[in-house]
């Protein structure tokens, strides 16, 4: 009878321990997930800014047109890219930054613009959302930080497998590309 | 700063274990004095249980009021509200309430019982001498506190300290003033029982102190790690060493929610200060500008 109620209790310890696991990682999967989709709001909210940029340096610019249209060109790509896949958002997020150094560079030609209260504002945002994306991007490596300690330390790393967390996830890294674009970054001081 | 953190959660752990074990013996103590319990001890328990409940919900506004802070929106200090946001978003944490003291000397405070009932302050001075990389430093700082629940281990440590300060207190009352025979036993026991009362408040204060200076070095390498940037800490530091800290409005019980000490010095300074000394700060995190 004894040996009934030990052989009980320690199939209901082994449940409990693997429950929490399973939990703690399903927790910080989740938290990961999360982190990412706040990368994808930050860099929409540098997106949504730039219309009003080049309406801005419209008003005092209107004849360079070509810079307008590139400029509304690559920040579409660069949208649709987000769908595609890391890599594709990469090299469009690349293209974008070329596109922007342009913009600026025009602007700098006008005086009146670079004045203007509008333009020193949206500069100010535009750096605002740089900063953001940067420090969500920071957020998700801490998640995926924990989650790939989580599921490699032990005892978890014996049952992560079997429970369905059967890989690491990938830091935000700046690959080679991105890298040289963002040593270029939209640069917002004159 | 990864292993700072684990061992200062550790040493705080410790800390808070160590002050529960004193209180069972005070309260042990106090049991074997009173010959097994009367009501006026179990009245000021439960008197103490209210109070603790009381300043768990009510603490941080009531931290807020006392140091004349004012809440502010994105457009009254954009610059602040933005710094704020963003240390937010690197932590994972909820926006929290931003406010201003308006106070010469640099300095800041955060509250809150955890991350959603949050609130982080900022003196006029800090945000007038501060640059962008101090600032971040400081209010990083700042919201290491709140990810840490650090509010939450002080409230408990203050709260701990204020029960055996009361034990105490009923204690030497019912010594003076209380009847009942006294035999040999008790006779050991009452002069224990006087002598711990004397003692059991300081040991308490100074269990919290330590408790809270502790938590200030997790905040400092909590905010390094967060901006991955400690020279930013370090830099601020130095700036307020140089030009002092002490504010226009003197208030212990929340002296020891600030960055730097607020109060003017007093002789017994070290063992009573409720933050460790800036050299020492500064110097550990220097340390970790080497290697993280």
């Amino acid at each position: 009878m004894a040996v009934v109620i030990i052989i009980v209790v320690v199939v209901l310890l082994i449940i409990a321990v693997t429950a929490a696991m399973y939990n703690g990682l399903v927790r910080l999967n989740q938290q990961a997930n999360e982190a990412w989709s706040d990368i994808t709001v930050q860099l929409k909210r540098r997106y949504d800014l730039i219309p009003n940029l080049v309406n801005t340096v419209k008003g005092y610019a209107s004849h360079e047109k070509n810079v307008f249209e590139d400029v509304t060109e690559a920040r579409a790509n660069a949208l649709s890219a987000q769908q595609q896949g890391p890599a594709a958002a990469a090299k469009a997020e690349g293209d974008f930054q070329s596109t922007m150094k342009s913009l600026f560079a025009v602007a700098e030609n006008y005086p009146d613009l670079k004045a203007s209260q509008n333009f020193q504002e949206l500069q100010a945002e535009l750096t605002d959302t740089e900063d953001k994306i940067q420090a969500s991007r920071r957020f998700y490596n801490g998640v995926v930080r924990d989650f790939n300690t989580k599921r490699k330390t032990f005892p978890t790393n014996i049952f992560a497998g079997m429970l369905g967390f059967k890989q690491d996830k990938e830091f935000f890294e700046v690959d080679e590309a991105e890298a040289a674009a963002v040593q270029n970054a939209p640069n917002v001081q004159f | 700063m990864y292993s700072d953190i684990a061992a200062n959660k550790r040493k705080t752990y410790i800390i808070m274990v160590l002050f529960l074990a004193f209180l069972c013996a005070i309260i042990w103590l106090f049991d074997k004095y009173l010959g097994g319990g009367t009501g006026i001890f179990y009245g000021g328990l439960v008197g103490s249980a209210i109070y603790v409940i009381f300043s768990y919900f009510a603490g941080a506004k009531m931290a807020l009021a006392v140091n004349g802070a004012q809440q502010i929106q994105k457009s009254d200090n954009p610059r602040l509200w933005r710094t704020v946001e963003n240390l937010a978003i690197t932590d994972g944490l909820p926006m929290p309430k931003v406010y201003i003291m308006n106070d010469p000397a640099p300095n800041a405070f955060a509250t809150g019982r955890d991350p959603r009932h949050s609130a982080v302050c900022a003196t006029s001075g800090l945000l007038a001498m501060m640059d962008d990389q101090e600032l971040q430093g400081v209010l990083a700082h700042e919201l290491g506190h709140v990810k840490n629940y650090d509010i939450r281990v002080s409230m408990i440590a203050f709260a701990l300290t204020a029960i055996i300060s009361l034990l105490a207190d009923i204690m030497i009352r019912l010594a003076f003033f209380g009847g009942g025979d006294r035999n040999e036993d008790n006779q050991v026991f009452f002069i224990l029982g006087i002598v711990a009362a004397i003692l059991a408040p300081l040991v308490a204060t100074l269990i919290q102190l330590a408790v809270t200076r502790q938590r200030e070095y997790l905040a400092d390498a909590t905010g390094a790690l967060t901006t991955r940037y400690p020279e930013g800490l370090v830099s601020a530091l130095q700036k307020i060493q140089q030009s002092g800290s002490v504010a226009r409005r003197q208030n212990t019980a929340t002296a020891h929610m600030f960055f730097v000490n607020p109060l003017k010095a007093h002789s017994l300074s070290s063992l009573f200060s409720t933050h460790p000394p800036i050299d020492a700060r500064i110097a550990r995190l220097q340390q970790m500008e080497g290697h993280a």
